[in-house]
């Protein structure tokens, strides 16, 4: 056991010894680890953070009813009232067809309503529902539109939907990213053990010649590829801290711009953990396959 | 100790540097391989320490078949046998401390059992004031002397030395064929190729001679 521990130590202190014999080349390669781990992640944080603002706005959703065209006014406008007080709706506004009509010829479309034999608007009642929930929507609508005076109910949920499909467009982004950057840290260390084997070719044979078994060998490499992946890793949460400072303040406009107040939020503990886990597994695996091919390739098989 | 049967080896390109060749080599033999420049002689010890593989025949080290030996296997029937090279092997970026402890670490040997081998096998070859010296200030005899004090660090049973004496004068020879025949007067199995008939008529011993390959008388 002692022995045991004395092979690891010594194996930890040959690959931080390869760090120090380096120390631009690791620079160079921690920096590059580091951009590579940054940017899914870095993307990962954004994508949770607009998350966050989107449960946290909570959607206006309003339904809009038309009400049928010979029903009189009057009753359109005792509609609204009843409506009103209906337990699933929080508001009900109420716009009348010559209000309607008002509106347009406000809005620059005077001409086209003058020459209009009649008032082709329908009395229109703006309703918020209490919960904006997709069923309780559904339900709500489908009530409304039994009424007798109903001509028609229109909802805006168009914007729930594309958000979330953006979101999700998103969540694929960030999976993809991650696998080729990933691919892309395991070929990076890959080819930084290869070097430091080549460098080390005669001590690889005179260690197999006199007994060493291909674990002895690899060892030091595999320390050196997970030390890699994992001081990478923490070059990547650097970064992408010091990004989220960097935003910060713009951020915090925008939020302002928009009436809310938005605190970008950060990776957090878990999320660091499987990080700095998948970038140290990623170097180990990197320098498990560069080793295993370099002993292979050594001529005394 | 070590038996040969009607063993070939051929290189690709159809070089045959040993052809069909027997042979028994008993435990505490101190034999001498003798023999034209590629003659076979550096194949031939190649093979016994599965370095290199037959390309057919059989051949049996210490009971186990080399020629069939599994990767895995292979660097624990090595820890068995002691390899003098005739470039030494050495490695430069350590001491010769280092040199001589590393078949120790590579056995999971550390501390001061280890130090203290380390040191016997560098009185051994007189090389025991310069442990903390980089090899590469020390002369072609003291490195060979070196390469012969890792080989024997981990008490092999079987020593294998390649042209040991090749690249030294007289003096140094004699001092490194002493070394050899008071391993073997311990019991130590040594096989030794050389070119220099001169050597084996003052030791003595058994002695084959191969020539493209093939045992001569």
């Amino acid at each position: 056991m002692n022995a045991w521990i004395a092979h690891h130590l010594h194996s930890l202190k040959i690959a931080a010894g390869r760090f120090r014999d380096a120390p631009l080349s690791t620079l160079f390669t921690l920096l590059v680890i580091g951009v590579a781990v940054a940017m899914p992640s870095g993307l990962y944080v954004l994508l949770s953070n607009l998350d966050r603002a989107a449960g946290g706005v909570k959607p206006e959703v309003e339904l809009t009813l038309f009400i049928k065209n010979e029903v009189p006014t009057q009753e359109s406008k005792a509609l609204a009232a009843r409506l009103a007080k209906d337990a699933d709706i929080e508001r009900v506004s109420f716009i009348g067809k010559d209000e309607g009509i008002k509106k347009l010829e406000a809005a620059g479309l005077a001409d086209i309503t003058a020459g209009l034999p009649a008032n082709p608007l329908p009395d229109t009642l703006i309703i918020t529902p209490k919960e904006s929930s997709p069923a309780a929507l559904e339900a709500l609508s489908n009530r409304l539109k039994e009424m007798e005076s109903t001509q028609q109910v229109v909802m805006d949920t168009d914007w729930i939907k594309r958000l979330s499909a953006l979101m999700g467009l998103g969540r694929n982004l960030v999976f993809l990213l991650a696998a080729l950057l990933g691919l892309a840290l395991a070929a990076i260390t890959a080819n930084t053990i290869r070097l430091q084997i080549y460098a080390q070719k005669d001590e690889i044979e005179v260690a197999q010649l006199i007994g060493a078994t291909d674990r002895f060998i690899r060892r030091p490499f595999l320390y050196f590829g997970g030390i890699q992946g994992l001081i990478g890793g923490l070059a990547g949460w650097l970064i992408i801290m010091l990004g989220g400072y960097f935003i910060e303040n713009s951020v915090a406009q925008v939020a302002a711009a928009y009436g809310a107040s938005f605190d970008l939020a950060n990776l957090g503990i878990l999320e660091l953990i499987t990080l700095l886990g998948l970038s140290t597994l990623l170097g180990w695996l990197g320098a498990y396959f560069s080793v295993n091919q370099a002993l292979r390739s050594f001529a005394n098989d | 100790m070590i038996e040969l049967a009607e063993v070939t080896k051929r290189y690709p390109g159809g070089h045959e540097a040993v052809s069909n060749l027997s042979l028994t080599i008993d435990e505490g033999e101190l034999v001498f391989l003798t023999g034209h420049s590629g003659a076979g002689k550096s194949t031939l010890l190649k093979l016994i320490a599965a370095i290199e593989r037959p390309t057919s025949g059989n051949i049996v080290v210490n009971g186990q078949n080399v020629g069939r030996m599994k990767r895995p296997a292979l660097p624990f029937f090595r820890r068995n046998i002691g390899l003098i090279f005739q470039d030494h092997k050495l490695l430069y970026d350590r001491s010769v401390f280092d040199n001589v402890l590393l078949p120790l670490h590579i056995q999971g040997m550390t501390g001061s059992d280890a130090a203290k081998r380390v040191r016997a096998a560098l009185d051994k070859v007189g090389l025991l004031k310069k442990e903390k010296t980089r090899p590469i200030t020390l002369s072609g005899g003291e490195q060979q002397r070196l390469c012969i004090a890792r080989a024997i660090v981990s008490r092999p049973a079987l020593v294998l030395a390649d042209e040991p004496t090749a690249n030294l004068d007289d003096a140094y020879a004699r001092d490194i064929m002493d070394m050899f025949r008071a391993f073997n007067e311990v019991g130590v199995t040594l096989v030794i190729s050389t070119h220099d008939q001169e050597l084996i008529h003052r030791y003595g011993g058994r002695s084959i001679n191969l020539a493209y390959g093939k045992m001569v008388a």
